[in-house]
């Protein structure tokens, strides 16, 4: 019994079936938004699901190469050969929006478009290990960076679906019951009112009839004795 | 469109190698240090910041900081010790927070 506390007033009713309304229809609305956000969320959640397994395990493969080069060569030939690289990637980031989502949209741009030209050093002091390593992070970067942006799309849609399905419980277990509930109230009240009126009305009506006849028979009681005499 | 740079943090071994790529590279010893960059990293305009799995499973409440905001993107990468599963377990979280159940 929530939220009775209101005048049960004519005013009041045609404000409530107003909010009902709105209510009913932000539920739909809401409930469609819901709907579609999840449709997207499954398909970005498998796509990041089958990047990530790639990514992983290209990675391990690269490490392993580094491992083994680093094996082979000493820390500090291995560091200056890395230390200068040839290449620059620059990111650009533009944001795309799904179902009032901004989710980011990345782009790069790297300075040497030949990924044969990566090797930031001589061959002369490094293992071919290194190549391979380097090589197979070259191949993997493209990846990593769509990995990176679907998954970030599923954690800013997770949230928008967590946020609107919220809403759309709230709408449907809270708002629109009780917003039906205060209008049940308020229209029996005044059904009730109604009644008591019409009752009053008869008992008055009642009550103004019998004075009346009252006077009447006083009347006549008057006139008989006018004509006895 | 705005020009952001990427960064990988993590161990030195493990991330030594994405200097070649032209990524910005940037090791870290241990778990302090790692979330005082990756703080520093976050406000300085790089747009995405790689983190190794070894030092994420420490710094699980400074990455949840970034996850709700659009840039930047933390993204979890295997060490050279090999995936921990941390990465996927992170998408199960976001699955099961959207879904309320979860479902992979």
């Amino acid at each position: 019994m929530a939220n009775l506390m209101v005048n049960p007033t004519r005013m009041e009713l045609t404000r409530l079936k107003g909010k009902l309304r709105t209510a009913q229809r932000g539920y739909k609305l809401l409930k469609d938004k819901r709907d579609e956000l999840m449709k997207r969320f499954l398909d970005t959640v498998r796509e990041v699901q089958a990047l990530r397994k790639q990514v992983e395990e290209e990675l391990m493969r690269v490490h392993g190469s580094f491992t083994v080069a680093s094996a082979l060569m000493s820390g500090p030939v291995l560091e200056q050969a890395l230390m200068y690289p040839k290449q620059r990637v620059e990111l650009d980031v533009s944001f795309q929006n799904i179902m009032s989502v901004q989710v980011p949209r990345y782009t790069f741009k790297t300075r040497t478009d030949d990924s044969g030209d990566l090797y930031p050093y001589g061959f002369a002091h490094t293992s071919g290990e290194l190549d391979d390593a380097v090589r197979a992070l070259g191949q993997v970067s493209s990846a990593m960076l769509r990995l990176a942006e679907v998954e970030k799309t599923a954690q800013l849609l997770a949230r928008e679906i967590e946020k609107t399905r919220r809403r759309v419980n709230a709408l449907e277990y809270v708002v629109i019951p009780n917003t039906e509930q205060t209008i049940r109230y308020i229209s029996m009240k005044l059904e009730e009112n109604e009644r008591a009126t019409t009752t009053r009305l008869m008992k008055v009506k009642e009550m103004l009839l019998e004075q009346a006849m009252e006077e009447q028979r006083a009347r006549d009681a008057q006139a008989l004795e006018r004509f006895r005499s | 469109m705005a020009n952001y740079r990427i960064a990988v943090l993590g161990d030195r071994d493990s991330v030594l190698g994405f200097q070649a790529l032209g990524l910005s590279v940037f090791p870290v010893q241990d778990a302090q240090q790692a979330r005082t960059t990756l703080h520093r990293l976050a406000q300085e305009g790089y747009g995405v910041i790689y983190l190794t799995e070894g030092l994420a499973a420490e710094l699980e409440r400074d990455i949840a900081r970034y996850q709700d905001v659009p840039t930047p993107a933390v993204i979890l990468i295997p060490g050279r010790e090999g995936p921990q599963g941390i990465g996927l377990g992170n998408l199960k979280a976001a699955v099961e927070r959207a879904v309320g159940v979860d479902i992979l």
